[in-house]
């Protein structure tokens, strides 16, 4: 293939390294705040300027929805390399599930050329680990999840997808929605160039009247699932911490022992 | 009230149901008055038996599906089989195909999918349990949809029992003709050897993390695991850098474990990893950092570098013979 044009899924979270909070009215996961790429993105990004290097033409276009509107983590994945991105955001859109991602994703990314949609495994703040097969289902397109390597050939994707055993050899025609594992490619940093062509770069804000969606299908109001409560797991009791003073090795021998395991 | 039908999507390898398979079926039959199966492959008639046995009265046979990635035909085959059922939840196990299989049936049926689901009660109607934040809390949820809840069920919720059924009814169900989304096709396999028991199986695992140093450092993990008897795994840290296989990971994205001790090494005891190995019986830790998050779920925690600890502790293990 001559030109490439690659859409990723870039999902925009909160800092996991910052305490999370549930938000109190409704359970749901704090997004307020600031919102970073999540981390697990990154390898699909990599991916795709790296599909599109090879294939010597085309362009990355990213899509992301936030109900906030932010857009750090888009500039991020934007100084990597992408050329452009499209953001759903509405307030409306908060509270929505992965189904109802996958409905707003799958209308944001009719509005663009690919031949071929890439998003990670799963999410860090959701991990669900269905949205891009709900995605990919909603598009009419075949999807291979679990990447742990992908080529083009032609008009074919050839993926190495992680199994239970080892790894499975599995083609699909393009396009196609594929899913990549962390570690499958080495993540670029943004240089200083690139962070600052980033600033200039189109993102194509765009709203739920926009594409076209019903209500009843996203937000709070579509997902279809309510939370009933929120407990305290059962803590584990407080067990002894030692310093190593040269014994450590013999103070699991004896607690080995004491399980009757040795 | 109890729940009037539930329908257990059971996954099969070689030797019959996977395991996870098995605890569904027996956390379905604690639930619903009537208890259903559908699977797929070539294998299904023969492990109408097994299926029976933890409580499974019907068992849809999907068939062989040649080389086709499961979630596009599987999906496409419950939606016929939940209409002729008229079961009111699914319940799939959380593996590759299972989450495929989930997706393309919520997007087909056009209702939602409860995933990472560690608990299901009946509560006026079935209410899951999702740990957060590591597992320091639980979150309790409902389908409130119209039609069938789909539910995907962490390994390890449950334990697996046989109730002693008859063998299930094997009742045909193919799947429909897939269009344009079943062109996947896996044209070949490759099985990476593993020996010693497995990991999610074992009584004792040793795993490794970044703290071990280099890649070469995890040959002490191994040599642990067979002293033991137990089985190698590692943090994801050291998986990415690609020091050991993927099937070696415990955690949110890998295996969940439960063995009677598991043992840390240089694993510092991220929130996804505790969700994969929190529910062990005994935990024992060693990491040099007094404040790593690991010993706050330790039973036993060792502050100490591990290339001083596990070596000693390969020899004390050895000298005893
Ligand atoms: C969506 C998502 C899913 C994830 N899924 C998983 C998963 O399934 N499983 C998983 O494990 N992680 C998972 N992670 C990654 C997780 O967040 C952590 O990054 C990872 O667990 C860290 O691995 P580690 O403990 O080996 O490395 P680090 O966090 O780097 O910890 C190394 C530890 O070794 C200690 N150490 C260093 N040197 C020594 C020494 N000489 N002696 C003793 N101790 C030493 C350090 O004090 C430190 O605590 C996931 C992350 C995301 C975002
Ligand atoms: N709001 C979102 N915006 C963009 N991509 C998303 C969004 N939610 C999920 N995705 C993509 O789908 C993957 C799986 O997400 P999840 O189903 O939440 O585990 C993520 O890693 C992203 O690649």
């Amino acid at each position: 293939m001559l030109a490439m044009n690659v859409v990723v899924c870039v999902k925009q979270i909160p800092d996991p390294a910052a305490p999370q909070s549930l938000e109190a009215s409704t359970n749901t996961l704090n997004r307020t705040g600031k919102l970073i790429m999540d981390d697990s993105d990154a390898y699909g990004v990599e991916m795709a300027l790296q599909l599109v290097d090879k294939a010597g033409g085309g362009e990355v276009t990213l899509v992301s929805m936030a109900a906030n509107g932010e857009v750090s983590g888009l500039r991020t994945a934007l100084a990597m390399g992408a050329a452009k991105a499209i953001l759903v955001s509405d307030d409306a859109l908060k509270g929505s599930d992965a189904l109802g991602t996958a409905k707003v994703l799958a209308a944001a990314i009719k509005r663009t050329q690919f031949d071929l949609i890439l998003a990670a495994t799963e999410s860090s703040d959701g991990y669900t680990g269905t949205t891009p097969v709900q995605l990919a289902e909603l598009l009419d397109l075949p999807s291979i999840t679990f990447a742990k390597s992908v080529t083009i050939d032609g008009s074919t994707v050839k993926v190495d997808r992680q199994t239970e055993a080892g790894y499975d050899e599995v083609t699909s025609p393009l396009p196609a929605v594929v899913t990549v594992t962390a570690g499958v490619v080495e993540p670029r940093y943004p240089s200083f160039k690139g962070i600052m062509a980033a600033k200039s770069k189109p993102v194509d804000q765009v709203t739920v009247a926009d594409l076209g969606l019903s209500p009843s299908d996203i937000g709070a109001a579509g997902s279809g699932q309510t939370i009933t409560k929120v407990v305290d797991a059962e803590a584990r009791a407080s067990g002894e911490i030692v310093v190593d003073e040269g014994d450590g090795a013999q103070r699991i021998v004896t607690f080995l022992e004491g399980l009757k395991l040795i | 009230m109890a729940i009037d039908k539930i329908l257990v999507l059971v996954e099969l390898t070689e030797s019959g149901p996977t395991a996870t398979s098995l605890e569904l079926l027996t956390a379905a039959r604690g639930l619903a008055t009537t208890v259903e199966a559908a699977s797929w492959g070539p294998g299904v008639a023969a492990a109408a038996g097994t299926i029976g046995e933890y409580g499974a009265t019907t068992l849809y046979d999907i068939g062989d599906l040649g080389g086709a990635l499961p979630g596009v035909p599987v999906a496409g085959a419950l939606v016929s089989v939940l209409s002729t059922s008229g079961a009111s939840a699914l319940l799939i196990p959380t593996s590759y195909d299972g989450r495929d299989i989930a997706g393309r049936l919520s997007a087909k049926l056009n209702v939602p999918v409860l995933t990472n689901v560690t608990g299901l009660n009946n509560d006026d109607g079935l209410s899951t349990e999702h740990p957060i934040f590591g597992g320091t809390q639980i979150v309790h949820a409902k389908f409130t949809g119209t039609g069938v809840g789909i539910y995907v069920i962490r390994a390890k919720s449950f334990t697996a029992e046989p109730a002693g059924g008859a063998a299930a009814a094997v009742v045909a169900a193919a799947a429909p003709a897939a269009g344009n989304t079943g062109t996947a096709t896996i044209v070949a396999r490759h099985v990476e050897e593993r020996s010693g028991p497995k990991l999610d199986e074992a009584a004792v695992v040793v795993s490794g993390g970044r703290g071990l140093g280099s890649a070469n450092n995890y040959a002490w993990i191994n040599d642990l695991a067979k002293l033991l008897n137990g089985a190698a795994g590692a943090s994801r840290a050291i998986v990415d850098a690609g020091w050991v296989p993927y099937s070696h990971q415990v955690g949110q994205t890998g295996k969940t474990v439960k063995p009677t001790v598991y043992l840390a090494c240089g694993i510092s005891g991220a929130t996804q990893h505790l969700v994969g190995m929190k529910g062990s019986k005994n935990i024992i830790a060693i990491n040099k950092d007094q404040e790593a998050p690991i010993f706050s779920v330790a039973d036993l925690g060792i502050v100490g570098d591990v290339n001083k600890v596990v070596p000693a502790l390969i020899e004390a293990l050895k000298s005893r013979g």
